[in-house]
């Protein structure tokens, strides 16, 4: 298992968001958590890598627990999690080269300069975009800005990638894209990736599992299909629309 | 009537900046330093603040001389102008004026960068990347404003005063070396030291209040704006604040 969150509970306030919450994700799984806006997952995945602090409960990832670890040791165990914003959050001052060396040179990861260009040169190649390396994020277009920015997760060569809404505000063509690029990095690098998302078709290409996140909850879990064919309402009106 | 919110705002407001400040002098001290974005930042705030400064002092010295002369003309005092003058502009007027024109672009551009930064999630990609944020974006820009307003400060200073010489000429004939040997005759270091010293003061309020405000921005790109204004409002203020202060400290200190 390479995350097993038990017990999670996180609130801002009166607005208890996780309650209970409990999910798991094993060695090279796709598990996409499915819920309405607002309702805590986002916040889920920003607890995992600590952006977020939990109220109570446990996140283990690779049998170590997030909550509580200080500074030096979240960034040791956050060079094994990539983690996809929903906004891309590519830096806006600097060059596509800049940005995929960043988290290189962040984790002070002892590299030629020779070593480094070549793992920015294959991160791109990835994702299909070799040539945009001197380019800045505001040349490129909202897809290539998403390519760009799982090649910047795909840089570290992560263990776990987490995907905040990774097809959000893309056409469906692009979206479509995405997903299958999600789906090539996952067999390439047999990672293990956490997806939060609304967008079904991105949901049914990428994951092997949906966890539903439900008034806080882990409501219920299962594949596409198996949720699809759930009778409970409360999961049914997700697949109606 | 006391309005309790906005008292209580203020409060929570002044608690949380100086709980900001607090924590940034903690990054300060705390591991490794950030020199090359430090230099990168020195750089922007600096430089590229150069132009502006250089002219709003020279147009200052040159306005505050062709105001004063008449005023000394009527009481015979006319020889004393580059005195005055020198007096007024390396004093008061050169410090606070390049620290207001730094307030409204430094602070305004901290305040946005930074803003921008937080609410696109590049300061939270930052920290999943292994970056301490407040160590690399807010550290560099506090230190980096720190150091090159005080040097801005003193370029202003020449600037002017070179303004004041042109001003002296328009009306009368001071020559350049008769210029300089008063406002060297007049000008000791305790009128140049302090005025430079409290532009260190400047220089970070500049720099705290542009990256507390950046950096705590929320509500998306109306934040940025919001941000963006207040740290510019904010700093203005305090620079006022502060050079009440350093004059006071300067009194007690006899260095008026």
């Amino acid at each position: 298992m390479v995350i097993e969150i038990k017990d999670l509970n996180k609130g801002f306030g009166d607005n208890k968001v996780l309650i209970n919450f409990d999910l798991n994700l094993y060695k090279g799984e796709s598990v996409a958590v499915l819920g309405k806006s607002g309702s805590g997952k986002s916040v889920l995945i920003k607890c995992i890598v600590g952006l977020m602090q939990a109220d109570s409960g446990s996140i283990k990832v690779f049998g170590k627990d997030m909550i509580g670890l200080n500074a030096e040791e979240l960034d040791q165990a956050r060079v094994r999690i990539g983690f996809l914003f929903q906004s891309n959050a590519l830096y806006d001052s600097m060059t596509v080269r800049e940005n995929l060396e960043f988290p290189l040179r962040r984790h002070w990861i002892e590299k030629t300069p020779e070593e480094v260009e070549a793992m920015i040169k294959e991160a791109l190649t990835n994702v299909g975009l070799p040539d945009t390396i001197d380019m800045m994020p505001s040349e490129l277009s909202g897809g290539m800005r998403k390519r760009i920015s799982i090649a910047r997760t795909l840089i570290l060569k992560p263990d776990i990638i987490l995907y905040d809404e990774p097809t959000t505000g893309l056409d469906p063509i692009t979206a479509k894209g995405i997903s299958q690029l999600m789906v090539d990095v996952q067999k390439k690098y047999n990672t293990s990736s956490l997806i939060i998302s609304h967008d079904l078709n991105c949901i049914k290409i990428t994951a092997d599992k949906l966890v539903m996140l439900i008034d806080g909850k882990n409501y219920a879990q299962g594949t596409y299909e198996e949720m699809k064919e759930n009778k409970d309402k409360k999961v049914k009106e997700f697949f109606e629309i | 009537m006391i309005n309790k919110p906005a008292l209580i705002r203020f409060l929570e407001e002044a608690g949380d900046i100086t709980r900001f400040t607090l924590r940034f002098f903690r990054e300060l001290f705390h591991g490794r330093f950030e020199f090359n974005e430090l230099l990168r930042q020195s750089f922007f705030i600096g430089y590229k603040s150069l132009g502006l400064v250089g002219l709003t002092a020279f147009i200052m010295g040159l306005v505050i001389t062709i105001q004063s002369r008449p005023t000394l003309v009527e009481f015979g005092a006319e020889a004393w102008l580059p005195k005055m003058v020198s007096i007024s502009l390396i004093r008061e007027i050169v410090p606070v004026i390049t620290a207001l024109i730094c307030a409204g672009k430094i602070g305004s551009g901290i305040g946005a960068e930074l803003g921008s930064m937080r609410v696109t999630e590049q300061i939270d990609a930052m920290e999943v990347s292994g970056t301490n944020p407040m160590k690399y974006l807010v550290v560099t820009r506090v230190v980096a404003a720190v150091l090159t307003i005080p040097l801005l400060a003193l370029l202003a200073d020449a600037i002017a005063l070179y303004g004041g010489y042109l001003g002296c000429n328009i009306h009368g004939a001071v020559s350049w070396r008769l210029f300089w040997n008063q406002v060297f005759e007049t000008n000791t270091y305790s009128d140049v030291i302090p005025a430079i010293t409290k532009t260190f003061f400047f220089g970070f309020a500049v720099g705290i209040i542009g990256c507390y405000k950046g950096y705590n921005s929320r509500k998306g790109t109306e934040g940025v704006g919001r941000s963006a204004n207040q740290a510019v409002v904010i700093a203005s203020l305090l620079i006022f604040i502060l050079d009440l202060i350093a004059v006071q400290i300067a009194d007690v200190l006899g260095l008026t």
